[in-house]
Order: C-alpha cells, then structure tokens, then sequence
C-alpha cells in the first residue's frame, strides 16, 4: 500500500547489505567498535547516506518513504550501536548542513559525508547539560575571520572516529534562545581533544567519546545558518534525529519477539513448550499490538513530512513510545528467556542493554513529555 | 562485446519449502523470490567483462510477471536492457522446453557471451543452460570459476574445477558459460541504479512473438514428469558421547560408530 517496486528494491538492497555486511561482523564489533569509515565509504557507494538529500550533493533526492525503508532494515542490525553510529551521521549531523549550510559547507562537508568519505558525529550534550540544552556553557567568541571555541562536550556518538563535529555553542551570555551558534568543527584542528572512549551499559559497537576545544579557532565560514540562530536550527535538526529512532524501534522489538517465539516455543517447562501458557502469548500480542500503533504513527509521519507539515508533536510522541516499548520489550523477553537471557551469550542480553539508551538519548521520555503538554496546552 | 545473461527466479534459499496438496508442487503463497544465486554471478561477470570490453548486457528471464523484479534487479546492477518471456502455456513447463523458449528469444540477438546459472537452486536439475547452447549451436562450458577473454574479443579461456584440478578450456566465441560459485562476489544494486533500472528498455514477449507454437509447453509437454515430493527426513537429535577421559571418549565414539552408525 504504501511500498513500490524501487521501495522494496532498496530494503531488498539493504537487507542484503545488513545480511552479508554488518551482521556477520557485529560480536566482533561489539568488543572493538564499528570501524566507521570503511563501513560508510561502503554505504556511501551504495547511495545510502543521502536519501532525501540535494542529488547537487550526491544525495539521491528522494522522498521520506525511501528513507524509512532504508531506516527500517538497519533495524535488523543485530547490535544498535551501529544503527546508531549510521543514524548520527545521516540524521542527526548533517540535516542542518543540507538545510541551512552555506554552498561552502555543503561543497566541503556535506558532499563527502554522502559519499561516506568523512565521518560526522554530533555535538551538544555537555556535562552540566544535556536534554536542557539551554544551560550549556561552551563557548564560540568571534576573533576577526574566525571562532575560538572553549568548553567540552559528553557522550559523543561517534566521537572517537569524527572527521568533523556538527557543535552547538554559545556565542553570547544573553539569556533565551539566540545565543547560539551551531558549527561544522573539523576534529585535525588544533585544541581539538578526545579525552577519552568512554564505556556503556549498552551501545557497546558505537564509540561515544568525551571531547575538549581549547581555544579552537574555527573559521567563521564554518559557523551553519544565520548567527545566534544554533539553538532553532539544532531544535529543527533534533526531529531528524528523533525521527531516526522510530523505524528501526518498531523492527527491532518486533524481530526480539520473533526470537523468543522461536525459543520459548521449543523451551519445554514442565512437561509441555514454555509457549503454551497463555498469559505468555498474551503478553507477546500486547507487544505486537503496540509495536503496530508505532509503525502506523511513523507511516503518519512519514506522510506529513512529505507534505511538509511540522511533526513535532507527532515525533515527540513516537519517541516517547519508542523508548518505553523498546525496553518493555526487550524486558520482557529477556524474563522469558530466563537464566539463558541473562547470559551475556545471549543476543536477547544484547538487546535489553542496547534498548535502555532510548528513553535518554536524543532527549529524554521527561523532554518528549515537556514537549508534547507544551503542545497540548497543559 | 554483447553478453547475454539468462536469469531465472527462485524461492529465496531462507524460504521454508512446504509441499502442496497436490504433493507434486510446493506452496508458493508466502515464498519470497529472488534472483537465482548463480544467475547472479553471471550478471556480475557479464557486467565486469561489458566495463573492461564495451558492449552491452542483455539480461533474459523467464516465468510469470513476478520475475521482472528480478531483470529490474540486474538491470539496477547495471544491465543494459532486459527481455521477459511470459506466456501462461509456460506454467509447468520442464527445462527442455523452457530452453527452447530462452533460445528462440536470444536467437537473433547479437551476442559474443551467454552467461547461466550452473543450476537453478529449486529444482538443482542444471540441464536448461547446456540446452540452450545445444539449441543455439554453440559450445558450452559448464560449472566455471574464472573466465577470461582475450583482448580482441574473439575467444575465451575458462576454468573449471575439477577434483581438487582447474581445467582449463579456451574457445572461439560466441559460446555459452554456466556461472559457479567463486567466480565472482556479486555487486549491490545500488541505490542510484536503482532508481535508473526503471528507466531502462524492458520487453516482454509471448510464445507466438517468438514464433513458438504453444502446444510444444506447459505440463502437457513435460519430457520429465514429477511423480511425488518429499520433504528430506528430518534430523535426528544429536548424541553427547558420555566418557571422563579422552581415551575413554574416544573408545565410547568408536563403540557408537559400530554398534548404532554401522559405519565401521
């Protein structure tokens, strides 16, 4: 209904790729992290990096539904660290470039970026500030032709493999919304600093870095969109990101499910498969039932952002649900699993830690929260 | 060089096989079906020899509507054109006759290549491609691993493994090859390619466009009749040999492999 034959070309495409290309590699990443620019110069070959970007760029300039079947198969990735890794770059990164870069960043770090040459990670949460983005205190002062940036940055997805960093930084001490400015930082210049890999509950084939600008000078073409505007266009570029999240959730959950069927099917407990009780096949539905609301609010999505209409509220939702229905899920399988599922052998312990980074990443379930009663007024 | 690539489809090697009512068929409802693994190789070595010689590649495929995903795929890879053959006669047809249908379609094409699959991964009967260079009067060379054309574009040397061995044959073109594993590691359609596939010339042809009489096809036909399909045994849980030492281990196999296996 809402798939042609090019759609289901691309997920027969990627399917393929996830198939023979990352699953097979994904415990050893798992120990040593996703190398990202060999995975992404294949990806980049392929076309994957630039759905719905300007094909002036080397982006294939098609429409939402593309991309969310693209989104939709990285869903299969047996670890999300590397969804995560592809997502940062694709979603969470670079929209602001595409949308508000000047023809210099665009030439410079969109085009290779689509090509998979570079790698991006992206830049705001800090120590003292993460959803409250607001309160953050790292500092761009305009010096002549450029920017001296001071200040850190915490819980950087890709941070360690950066080729540049999409950064969010204040450019003046007036309180509210515009006084910031988001900047395409290049990690080889000086001052530039990875303190250090930082290890995770979850996420483990992602890399997630602390990083430190001590007077970085970044030239001021670097800096995206109109000055003390950062904030609005980061908010704007946080939908992409959020977004990003919700395909690959609803398959996710669905695939752990799937998984457990298989198990608990041939699990015999006392006498007869673990599958026969009911309230076990109930709990399964009730699942499956909710991860079908999420894909239909995604579809949803899909149609108003094609449309152009602002999602917002409707993203915010679907984040919020994400976040609690990848948990639940995972959760609750993992308890069907049992001793098994407790065993870090066993992918289902995988999917439990990996899950938990949802309902706080990309803003938390208490932002989506603020966000959807700021919409309601209430 | 023009290179022809015959393309049949096939249940996705993932899919689970259940036998129809019937017991001669499979159900096909749920099947999910793709390009025939060997076919792929041979549209990747069809496409890797058109970059190094020029030339086009002409991907044919056979079979229902259905199978136009899969020449789209190839086309996608970056095929130049593709010609489907359907023809509701053609249901239930054996490999004799589908052979005889390919090669009337590529008969009066200009070609120096024909690239098969070595088999097709459902039936596993490997008779269509050496029947097509029987029909077509051309030399044939089955199961091959490396292929090789010489720069003026007028023969061939081919590998073929055997036994441990590489026989090595080399032959004036046009002829005909059968694609095997190692070959070559097939492309990804890419998305860009994806996108042009649908652009690309695909034709359809019925039997009476390639001047076929369409008694000669379908299940009447059949040279080779399917009596009945069974499913392959199911497998026999496996067995932990019990023992404190190696030796004893190896002593308890021994046992077993006598005693119940009878292989000793």
């Amino acid at each position: 209904m809402y798939f042609n034959e090019e759609h289901n070309a691309l997920r027969d495409m990627v399917r393929k790729f996830v198939d023979k290309e990352i699953n097979p590699k994904v415990d050893e990443w798992e120990e040593d992290t996703v190398p990202l620019h060999e995975l992404f110069k294949k990806m980049g070959d392929l076309g994957l990096l630039g759905i719905t970007y300007d094909q002036k760029y080397g982006g294939q300039g098609l429409d939402y539904w593309f991309d969310l079947v693209f989104l939709e198969e990285l869903g299969h990735i047996k670890a999300d660290g590397v969804p995560m890794a592809i997502g940062v770059h694709t979603h969470m990164a670079t929209p602001a470039i595409h949308e508000y870069g000047s023809e210099y960043l665009k030439e410079t770090y969109l085009k290779p970026s689509i090509a998979g040459d570079i790698v991006s990670a992206i830049g705001v949460t800090e120590p003292e500030a993460g959803s409250d983005v607001a309160g953050l205190k790292t500092k761009a002062v305009k010096d002549g032709d450029s920017y001296i940036i001071n200040g850190s940055k915490l819980f950087i997805t890709n941070g360690c493999q950066a080729d540049f960093v999409t950064l969010l930084a204040r450019t003046d001490d007036k309180p509210g919304f515009h006084s910031f400015g988001l900047f395409v930082v290049p990690t080889n210049l000086p001052g530039f600093v990875i303190s250090k890999k930082l290890d995770k509950l979850g996420m483990r084939s992602s890399d997630t870095a602390e990083l430190f600008f001590d007077d970085l000078r970044v030239p001021a073409e670097n800096l995206i969109g109109e000055p003390g505007e950062g904030f609005i266009i980061q908010m704007k570029q946080f939908q992409h990101e959020r977004f990003y999240a919700l395909p690959g959730t609803y398959i996710k959950a669905r695939d752990t499910i799937n998984m457990t069927i298989d198990y608990i099917r041939q699990r015999m407990v006392f006498g007869k498969p673990l599958i026969k009780n009911q309230v076990l096949r109930h709990r399964l539905v009730d699942w499956i039932t909710e991860i079908e609301c999420l894909k239909h609010l995604t579809h949803h999505i899909v149609r108003m952002k094609i449309e152009g209409l602002d999602a917002t509220r409707e993203i915010s939702m679907g984040k919020l649900i994400a976040g609690q229905l990848s948990f639940k899920v995972s959760n609750g399988c993992l308890q069907m699993f049992g001793g098994m599922g407790y065993m870090n052998e066993s992918l289902i312990s995988r999917y439990f830690r990996d899950s938990r980074l949802l309902s706080i990443g990309g803003g938390a379930d208490e932002i989506m929260k603020e966000v959807i009663a700021r919409f309601e007024g209430i | 060089m023009n290179i022809i690539v015959c393309l049949k489809q096939v249940p996705d090697t993932e899919s689970q096989i259940k036998i129809g009512p019937d017991g001669k068929s499979i159900v096909t409802d749920d099947i999910k079906w793709v390009m025939n693994p060997y076919d792929e190789f041979g549209v990747e070595e069809a496409l890797r020899l058109k970059e190094k010689h020029g030339g086009e590649v002409t991907v044919v495929g056979l079979g229902p509507k259905r199978v136009t995903e899969s020449i789209r795929t190839a086309l996608a890879m970056g095929a130049d054109k593709g010609i489907l053959v359907s023809d509701e006669a053609l249901d239930g047809s054996d490999s004799l006759a589908n052979a005889k249908a390919i090669a009337a379609a590529v008969k009066d094409l200009d070609y120096d290549l024909i690239f098969t699959g070595q088999r097709g991964v459902d039936d596993d009967l490997g008779l269509v491609g050496a029947t097509i260079a029987e029909l077509l009067g051309i030399p044939q060379f089955s199961i091959i691993v490396k292929v090789e054309v010489a720069e003026d574009g007028k023969s061939v040397k081919v590998e073929r493994p055997i036994e441990g061995e590489a026989l090595i044959i080399e032959s004036n073109l046009p002829a005909l090859i059968t694609a095997q594993k190692g070959l070559n590691e097939p492309r990804y359609a890419s998305l860009p390619g994806i996108m042009k596939a649908k652009k690309k010339p695909l034709e359809e042809k019925t039997l009476a466009d390639l001047g076929l009489d369409s008694a000669e096809f379908g299940e009447g036909a059949r040279k080779l009749k399917i009596l009945e399909l069974t499913p392959p045994p199911e497998r026999a849980a496996g067995k932990i040999v019990e023992g404190e030492t190696p030796q004893e281990k190896a002593a308890e196999l021994a046992k077993l492999l006598h005693d119940e296996a009878k292989v000793l």
